[in-house]
């Protein structure tokens, strides 16, 4: 471990780490000038399967098997969407990446162009992300005039337009329909899939959707090669023929009652309690833990006896938890109320349901009712249960939903009722003495903050 | 679509130009309906219901299309401009385990306005925001361009007094 050399965050901590002058003079574009001069677009396709790569914006799909899902001798258009929407919370490795280094992201996404064949690429970029627009354009406009962008681009049949997509302060605009419906200028509502994007994606064309840290990843997988790639990180289980691995270098953000939050790269597999203590400096204030946010909220939620839990695409299930997400942690000290952590919860996914599906539509809206009737004081121990029932039933895995968030929404649920039913119990008996065994319907609270 | 002549039209040729710029990117028209949002909220503050119309007729589509989208996202207000500085304060999770929620509260009590409101003088508005991705500074918020970080109530409260 103490040999692992950063390649995701080298350049950051340079002066002027966004130009590309101080980005070529590292050897940047070198791998994109090499891929085009001696790969094939199969080729790189070939590369990248065989480094391992799984997608980092949370699914975790094998990068080269997406890619050739593309339909083959395709006339095109075939598009490239970036997804920057990054809207997890406690996720910020994709901001700092095109904040301090955004060529390093270029230089994936021209590579990913090249093996897919897009000749646009969209960079789907959250509203909330002004200094990461100003300096992903600002990069983009220096690749234009140094002729690494545009039509034949070095002299070769590669031409490639890159243009950046604002969004407009929505979560769901992350999932990669909902940021297909958005970027064609309807409504974020995720599409039933099959199709699947390489299909039939944006404006009706083979899309690839990919994140902009996966594809700061292929940058280099070119530079240096699979091998590389796949000593890092924790092989593919053998007894477990569903486990694709977990290879490459990873940013680690961590954030909440830690002595120094931010981001880290570390290999995959480092275990939660290293991210915290080694890169976190520990809970604050000297206090003990309690719990932590493995991948961003929609991944559930780790005891603090489960923080030795390795933080890689295989490990989180064993403990309940959904995935590895976005690998960003929140760490919550011994302080923290967990009906206050899973009220936070629910107001965000009640907040950001599409309200396509009815499930996720009530079951979100809800599930916060129900939690700030527990916070106000009025909870009953029945509505534990049916917090518990609807994230049992909500989500792609129990199959009633059309996308994930609703899977996102079920695990904060699950995994608080589940891991600290007591303390739930225990405020609800304190707070609401004579009412916490009602089991006929109460009335619900005017809520804020739901749509 | 016609619309009637009476109409004064908000969309200033300058816009119109901006969002005209957008149609080549794309190979629908449709698809320049959040940009050209964009471009008449960073004018007008807001997106009447006539720039709705006037973005249709550009982009080829019925307003209903334009409206319908605009909808969907939170943002675009239709009533009146937003005020000259519009301030996301963050309450998702990081930010609330570090007193976000309370920053929120004070700035929403000092200003005597509620999330999403804006001062009677047209200088503030306050937003209740999901995370901002800036959670290695929490609590913070987004005043504008500027992401403010490490907050207090007093922080936030005298960050909020320097706003012209
Ligand atoms: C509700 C929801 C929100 C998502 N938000 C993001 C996001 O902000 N950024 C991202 O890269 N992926 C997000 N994803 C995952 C995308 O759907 C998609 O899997 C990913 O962008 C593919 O890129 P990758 O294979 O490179 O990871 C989200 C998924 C869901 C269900
Ligand atoms: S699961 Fe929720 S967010 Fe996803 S499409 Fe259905 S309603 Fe929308
Ligand atoms: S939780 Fe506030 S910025 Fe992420």
């Amino acid at each position: 471990m103490s040999e692992f050399e950063p390649v995701l965050l080298a350049n950051i901590g340079k002066e002027d780490s966004h130009t590309l002058k101080v980005y070529e003079s590292s050897g940047g574009y070198q791998a994109f000038r090499r891929v085009l001069k001696e790969m094939s677009p199969a080729d790189v396709i070939e590369l990248v399967k065989a480094s391992g790569l799984r997608g980092r914006g949370g699914a975790g799909f094998p990068c080269g098997m997406k890619w050739s899902f593309l339909p083959k001798d395709h006339p095109g258009p075939i598009y490239m969407c970036v997804n920057a929407d990054e809207s997890e919370p406690a996720t910020f490795n994709n901001r700092i990446l095109m904040e301090l280094d955004p060529h390093q992201v270029l230089e994936g996404v021209l590579i990913g162009c090249y093996a897919t064949r897009a000749t646009t690429a969209y960079i789907y970029l959250r509203y909330e992300y002004p200094l990461a627009l100003k300096r992903m354009q600002g990069a983009i406009d220096e690749l234009y005039a140094a002729g690494l962008l545009g039509k034949n681009i070095l002299g070769s049949e590669f031409s490639l337009d890159i243009y950046i997509h604002r969004g407009a302060a929505a979560y769901i605009c992350g999932e990669e329909t909902g940021l297909i419906e958005s970027l064609e200028g309807k409504r974020a509502w995720p599409r039933i899939k099959p199709p699947f994007p390489a299909v039939e994606g944006v404006f009706r064309k083979p899309t690839v959707v990919n994140n902009i840290e996966t594809l700061a990843c292929v940058t280099h997988i070119a530079a240096r090669g699979a091998d590389w790639f796949k000593s890092i990180g924790v092989p593919a289980d053998p007894n477990n023929p569903r486990d694709a691995g977990s290879y490459g270098p990873k940013l680690y953000c961590v954030s909440g009652h830690v002595n120094r939050p931010g981001c880290y790269e570390a290999p995959l597999g480092i275990t939660c309690r290293h991210v915290i203590e080694e890169f976190g400096g520990g809970v604050w204030k000297g206090r003990k833990g309690k719990a932590a946010v493995p991948g961003g909220i929609s991944m559930g939620l780790l005891t603090e006896a489960e923080w030795d839990t390795p933080l890689d695409f295989n490990s989180l299930a064993k403990v309940g938890c959904l995935g590895l997400g976005t690998a960003a942690v929140t760490v919550m000290d011994e302080t923290v109320s967990m009906v206050d952590y899973l009220h936070n919860c629910c107001r965000f996914f009640a907040h950001e349901s599409c309200g396509q599906c009815t499930p996720c539509r009530e079951g979100t809206s809800w599930a916060l009712r129900m939690m700030e009737r527990i916070k106000a004081g009025k909870g009953r121990l029945k509505d534990l249960d049916l917090l518990l029932e609807i994230g049992d039933t909500i989500g792609i895995i129990p199959g009633t939903t059309i996308c994930g968030l609703a899977d996102g929404a079920a695990w904060p649920m699950k995994n608080a009722i589940r891991k600290f039913r007591d303390e739930f119990e225990d405020y609800i008996k304190r707070t609401n003495p004579n009412g916490y065994m009602e089991t006929k319907p109460v009335e619900a609270l005017e809520v804020i903050g739901l749509h | 679509m016609t619309t009637e002549t009476n109409v004064e039209r908000v969309l200033t040729d300058e816009m119109v130009d901006q969002i005209k710029a957008y149609i080549p990117r794309y190979p629908s028209k449709q698809a320049v309906v959040l940009p050209a949002l964009h471009i008449v909220n960073e004018h007008l503050r807001y997106v009447p219901h006539q720039a709705v119309v006037e973005i249709a007729e550009l982009l080829d589509l019925a307003p209903a299309q334009v409206q319908d989208t605009l909808t969907f996202y939170g943002f675009f207000k239709q009533d009146k401009p937003h005020g000259r500085t519009r301030i996301w304060v963050c309450r998702s999770i990081s930010c609330a385990l570090r007193g976000g929620e309370a920053v929120l509260d004070h700035l929403c009590h000092k200003l005597n306005i509620k999330p999403g409101e804006t001062t009677p003088d047209g200088r503030i508005t306050i937003e209740a925001a999901e995370c901002l991705g800036g959670c290695e500074f929490a609590p913070c918020m987004l005043a504008g361009e500027e992401l403010v970080k490490n907050l207090d109530a007093d922080s936030a409260a005298a960050y909020v007094d320097g706003l012209k």
